[in-house]
């Protein structure tokens, strides 16, 4: 069948079941299981108000438990036992993780993501910061703001693309179509494949990440600035404080909440940051990251052993701000 | 700081540049891409993008002169043309150290009383007093300019032409089968879970909540081995089917997360009025909620749009990574390790996967924001 026809198909068969579960289930928990009728009326409403949260929960709870919580778990299994040859598997504890450990490329790629962590949020929410407080009270600040954060709504390997052009290169002497190595040769180097310089072309692959996320950052901490009461910063100024001061000593503190957010947010993203690298070195050049690494594994090594393991680290890594965000969201409600 | 009359900073313009410069430097990239995309193959490996309005220079190697010897009033000529096509010489010189000494159409003496005369289009007249017979003529160095030159045939050709094209118009078709179904379907469920989340008392209401915003953080990475047995085992496969299922499951946490802070804010009284009036929980939910709940559904289904639109990782797990099921973004892929020189393609392709989630998000930028705002865990 013509896909293009079997994904409408699928809308209306979605949208048509959910409402017709949603419907049908209603209609017979009130007027089958418990009606509101007969001796026990009263008793028979509030058995139907008890059932009926779960009812409206129940497609959701499917599927969450079965694409998040379940994989969770069978990955952790699936990290401890190894394929055998002819099918079926076996315990082997943890010998993957031993064994990933042991690889180059595993602890490269725990290094690089490492500084990963470190580089991209740090930039991106300065960046971010800056842009926003740049364009708090100009004139043209929202063509400027929806400008930056564009890149946003490109995808990852549309980035690369992009900047694979800015990063490309040319035998010297003919005229350079790459941005960096134009500027590079105007200043008298030579040209550079930019991309296969260790150490540098990590560098380049953050700023990638850093160009999307810095129009995130902006947008959350511009309305944090925007929160910020106008009495605490009109006193600074009738107090006699600078520009710089009123920045760092009266706004930034008051929005340290949301930077922290807008950090771990940017932190998850990194985390699992694949396509990027994937796209633009496919983790030559000592580039590797976890998340490629663990698709290297799964998908052309196919050692699912030991990709799982890969995987169970990326959650370990994202576990702090798992729980971190469970605490907030929880205090939050009380 | 022009909050407070009398105070408006000096530091205004200094802001005004910055911003300027800021913008300048987050849109060059991207306009990079969408100026080479009209470009020709040849201009594009030819010179940057930013020369592209300007009259492209280019040096040739030295051509010696040739041809018959034709005797005229005394005196021998020789006429021909350097090079055969519609080149323009923008300047030309008979020594390597001064290549474009002369302008087209210039006559010079260039010694031994011979004069050289080379024209625009590149045909030469040589005159000598004496016989050149035996002798060796001059070189002419040549500087040919083209003019700027766009096209929209890289378009054509990767969307309509079969052998070029490396399927992206078929890619284009997948993506958006994968992205619409996918968009589509977990509203729904994520806007009834929402509501019994939002405005229902039950027990253990508190746990689902925080067991959600514990979800949103988890990576999917994880779920790719576990889920495609699963698909195999119930007999999906690889497919459609599963995109979509995987999509739903993988955007849920954070529709219900999004519609649930939104629904949370309504109005308690309508709610309750409608309770007085006799309405069930299901008329509250599809009369009331979900109209008043249009913002945050638009900005959910902008971002899971986004989303599955630039996905790649779920779509070649999901659904292959075979000619004919390629999405966009695992094509572009391909394309920049098989073509990774051939610039016009590549530039055409990536410009026409960003062009749709550009679209969408110029035009519905507001709810985006708002989305993002009501999204990030405060």
């Amino acid at each position: 069948m013509n896909p293009a026809l079997l994904g409408l198909i699928t809308i209306v068969l979605g949208v048509g079941g959910c409402i017709g579960y949603f419907w049908l289930s209603n209609l017979l928990l009130d007027t089958v299981i418990f009606p509101p009728r007969g001796p026990n009326a009263g008793r028979n409403i509030n058995r139907a108000n008890a059932i009926r949260p779960w009812l409206f929960l129940a497609p959701a709870l499917l599927a969450l438990g079965l694409y998040l919580a379940y994989p969770v778990v069978a990955t952790f299994w699936l990290s401890l036992n190894d394929r055998v040859a002819g099918g079926g598997s076996e315990f082997v504890g943890l010998d993957n993780y031993v064994q990933m450990f042991g690889e180059s490329k595993f602890r490269e790629a725990i290094l690089n993501n490492m500084m990963w962590l470190v580089v991209v949020p740090a930039a991106s929410t300065a960046f971010g910061l800056i842009a926003a407080q740049l364009t708090d009270r100009i004139s043209w600040g929202n063509i400027a703001k929806s400008l930056i954060f564009m890149p946003m709504a490109i995808s990852f390997v549309g980035a690369s693309v992009i900047w694979k052009l800015i990063y490309d290169a040319r035998p010297q002497g003919t005229d350079q179509i790459g941005v960096l190595n134009a500027l590079w040769v105007a200043f008298g180097g030579e040209p550079q494949q930019w991309l296969t310089i260790p150490g540098w072309n990590n560098l380049l692959l953050m700023i990638v990440l850093i160009w999307i996320q810095t129009g995130f950052a902006m947008v959350i901490l511009g309305a944090a600035l925007r929160g910020i009461p106008e009495e605490t910063v009109e006193a600074a100024i009738v107090d006699g404080a600078s520009p710089w001061t009123i920045f760092f000593r009266i706004k930034v503190p008051q929005i340290m909440p949301t930077i922290v957010v807008v950090w771990t947010t940017i932190t998850l993203v990194v985390l699992k940051v694949f396509d990027i690298v994937l796209a633009m070195t496919n983790g030559q050049w000592e580039t590797q990251v976890l998340a490629n690494y663990m698709y290297d594994k799964l998908f052309r090594s196919f050692d699912w052993g030991v990709g799982s393991a890969a995987a169970m680290i990326i959650m370990l890594l994202v576990s702090p701000i798992l729980i971190w965000n469970v605490y907030s969201a929880n205090k939050e409600m009380r | 700081m022009d909050n407070i009359a009398g105070t408006r900073s000096s530091l205004q313009w200094a802001v005004h540049i910055s911003v300027a410069v800021l913008v300048a430097l987050w849109l060059f990239p991207t306009v990079g891409l969408f100026v080479s995309s009209f470009r020709t193959g040849d201009q594009i490996s030819s010179s940057g993008w930013w020369q592209a309005l300007s009259t492209q220079e280019s040096q040739l190697p030295a051509i010696r002169i040739e041809g018959e010897e034709v005797p005229a009033d005394g005196a021998f000529t020789i006429e021909g043309r350097l090079i055969a096509g519609d080149t323009t010489v923008s300047a030309w010189g008979t020594s390597s150290r001064a290549p474009k000494a002369y302008a087209p159409g210039e006559t010079v003496d260039i010694g031994d009383g011979q004069t050289l005369t080379v024209a625009e289009d590149s045909s030469f007249f040589l005159t000598s007093p004496d016989t050149t017979e035996g002798t060796r003529l001059p070189r002419v160095f040549l500087t040919a300019s083209s003019p700027p030159e766009f096209t929209f045939d890289n378009y054509r050709n990767v969307l309509f032409s079969g052998t070029a094209a490396a399927g992206i118009g078929k890619a284009f078709i997948n993506t958006l089968t994968v992205s619409i179904p996918a968009t589509v379907i977990p509203i729904l469920i994520a806007a009834f879970a929402a509501y019994a989340l939002a405005w229902m008392e039950f027990p253990g209401r508190a746990l689902l909540i925080a067991a959600i915003v514990g979800l949103l953080v988890v990576p999917l990475q994880l779920a790719l081995i576990p889920l495609l047995q699963l698909h195999n085992n119930i007999g999906i496969g690889k497919g459609y089917l599963g995109v979509w299922m995987a999509h739903t499951g993988f955007g849920l946490p954070l529709a219900i997360y999004l519609l649930r802070n939104y629904m949370v804010g309504l109005p308690r009284d309508i709610i309750e009025n409608a309770k007085v009036d006799g309405a069930s929980d299901f008329q509250i939910f599809t009369k009331i909620i979900l109209p008043l709940s249009f913002p945050a559904l638009a900005s959910f289904a902008i971002f899971q749009f986004l989303w599955t639109w630039n996905d790649l990782l779920v779509a070649i797990v999901f659904l292959g990574a075979d000619d004919d099921s390629l999405v966009l973004t695992g094509r572009l892929v391909n394309l920049m390790g098989s073509r990774g020189g051939d610039w016009e393609i590549l530039a055409t392709s990536a410009f026409i996967s960003i062009a749709v989630p550009l679209l969408v998000f110029f035009t519905m930028q507001r709810y985006l924001v708002r989305g993002l705002l009501a999204g990030s865990v405060k």
